[in-house]
């Protein structure tokens, strides 16, 4: 008994040893849930080139980097949406500058039940029907059917994006808000699951969520523009017209590793990456 | 020296038991101080019976009566269907089961006590939900229905086990008393020993109560927490525990919204409390 405890706590202490060396050239990156796949990505083959070097990624939301960022936890805040003027605020009140980088883009996907007949809206029909305007397909050209309106929870870049660029259609004075009956789920794949269940449902996610058993319909701006699906070379192009960019925060400029990490991240290997993720370059 | 040691012992237990009474101040001052700053911008009574919950926005809505009206639909829902359930089980095995099958049983629902609340609101979402969809015809089945369903689940256990203990602890000359008096079995239980253990079994659907109303994983992933004031059980809610489970980790902290949803605490923390006292003094009429 004693020999296993004893095993055990040796290695322990050797555990611990090789954990903690690596803490001092190890780069934390924190922040939307949206990213962490394609900073993961990143992280992975930035540490196949850079052997000794580490990056730790992990989510939680673009508002808890951003937060952690200001109190000085991580070194890198991934985000999916702009810092907000009070974590400005609150950032400087802590000594901290926040450094803005866009690192990749997104494009947001409007996605239905496949059984559904309408396939594409116009941004001012998403608008309403995300708002409660319109509250059955049959006013957009489907069935009669009740529409279930599906969004992400508040504490999501995601989110606020889609109220502010579709619901407010970027008026800063809008005072548009979800609809009270919208359905707030907690991740873009419980919205995926609904979609596919329910041939009711609306929601919206990345690009990168779609798969067969979801259909994404084709946006137009406004009822004379053309309607757009939502592929890579659309966003690139910008005829898509809900996507947004992705960022990077740091405390001040980027320096050491930390820029080491940026510039690969938005050299032409970094950029493939961020294709390969289904997200969309910046270049 | 053995008085010595004593001294030490009885002291070291003292402490460990006030240890959860100061842990219990201390949470309660931490929630009051981080939740009362919420009052600055808004009023107690437009806080407690706002109906529009729209923290993020500028400037923020903050009226939590959706959410404690969900809270309470779901919580009435699960009573509904686990009371009656619970009770009537709890009457079986005290009274009614052959030995074997009363131990089987009581593992049973031990068993059902152990299921992790994340693993049943999974599959509540993949099995329950599409089923309520279905057979209610509606739009979509996260409502309020499909939480009170599985919380039922989870109340169950606990009033199960306290209502059975409740009627064991029933002196045995009362149902002798009863049967010798001509009564049937089920006369006896009906008439006799249930109200002899009426308080101990308010005081498990209470506890049971209690449970669900702090139950938070389960009911997020299954009641779609749309924050609107609920007018039937069909429709989805957002409760009050989801809320802050949902909010708290994005939260800008020292904002408006951060300290809003400590007050929401707040209110979680007086609602469990009350249903705890309750209890407490059912329990205490019992001996």
């Amino acid at each position: 008994m004693f020999r296993i405890v004893s095993v055990l706590l040796i290695n322990l202490f050797f555990c611990s040893l090789a954990l903690a060396a690596p803490a001092k050239n190890c780069v934390q990156v924190k922040g939307s849930d949206t990213m962490v796949n394609l900073a993961q990505a990143w992280a992975e083959r930035y540490m196949e080139v850079n052997p000794g070097e580490f990056i730790a990624v992990t989510g939680g939301g673009s508002g808890t980097g951003l937060s952690s960022l200001i109190s000085g936890t991580c070194s890198i805040a991934m985000s999916s949406r702009n810092i907000k003027g009070k974590e400005i605020s609150l950032a400087e009140a802590r000594g901290v500058k926040p450094y803005e980088a866009k690192v990749a883009l997104d494009g947001l996907a409007v996605v239905v039940n496949p059984k559904n007949p309408v396939d594409k809206l116009t941004i001012d029909q998403l608008a309403q029907i995300f708002t409660g305007k319109i509250t059955n397909w049959k006013q957009v050209g489907g069935q009669d059917l009740q529409i279930v309106v599906l969004s992400r929870e508040v504490n999501s870049g995601t989110h606020v994006y889609f109220k502010e660029h579709v619901l407010r259609k970027n008026d800063p004075n809008s005072k548009e808000e979800f609809t009270p009956g919208a359905l707030l789920l907690p991740s873009s794949q419980a919205i995926a699951d609904e979609i596919t269940q329910n041939t009711g449902a609306i929601g919206y996610y990345g690009m990168g969520y779609i798969s067969p058993k979801q259909k994404a319909v084709a946006v137009a701006k406004d009822a004379k523009s053309e309607f757009v699906s939502p592929v890579t070379e659309n966003v690139i192009n910008g005829k898509y017209p809900i996507s947004r960019p992705l960022f990077f925060y740091t405390n001040n400029a980027p320096q050491g590793q930390i820029k080491k990490f940026f510039d690969f991240c938005l050299s032409k290997e970094g950029q493939e990456i961020v294709l390969k993720t289904d997200f969309v370059p910046v270049k | 020296m053995r008085k010595i040691k004593e001294f030490v012992i009885e002291k070291l237990i003292l402490i460990c038991g006030l240890a959860s009474i100061f842990f219990v101040i201390l949470i309660f001052i931490f929630l009051a101080k981080e939740g009362i700053a919420v009052f600055k911008s808004v009023s107690p009574f437009n806080f407690l019976f706002g109906k529009s919950w729209y923290p993020i926005s500028e400037p923020p809505q903050l009226g939590i009566l959706p959410l404690i009206l969900g809270s309470l639909l779901v919580t009435l829902g699960a009573a509904v269907i686990s009371v009656p359930i619970g009770i009537a089980c709890a009457v079986y095995i005290a009274e009614i089961a052959p030995q074997k099958v009363k131990e089987i049983l009581k593992s049973g629902i031990e068993l059902l006590a152990a299921i992790p609340s994340v693993v049943l609101g999974f599959i509540g979402m993949v099995t329950l939900v599409p089923w309520v969809k279905s057979i209610f015809h509606l739009p979509t089945g996260l409502t309020a229905l499909s939480g009170s369903i599985m919380l039922a689940f989870m109340a169950m256990p606990t009033i199960v086990s306290i209502a059975e203990d409740a009627l064991y602890s029933v002196p045995k000359n009362y149902k002798e008393g009863a049967l010798a008096l001509g009564a049937t079995h089920w006369q006896t239980i009906y008439r006799v020993l249930l109200p002899a253990a009426s308080s101990g079994i308010v005081a498990a659907v209470m506890l049971g109560i209690g449970r669900v109303i702090g139950e938070t994983m389960a009911v997020m992933m299954i009641t779609g927490n749309s924050a609107i004031i609920p007018h039937t059980i069909l429709q989805p809610v957002r409760t009050l525990t989801a809320t802050i489970a949902a909010e708290m980790g994005e939260v800008v902290v020292g904002s408006e919204h951060y300290f809003a949803l400590f007050a929401i605490g707040i209110v979680l923390f007086v609602i469990s409390f009350a249903i705890n006292v309750t209890a407490d003094l059912f329990l205490h009429k019992r001996r």
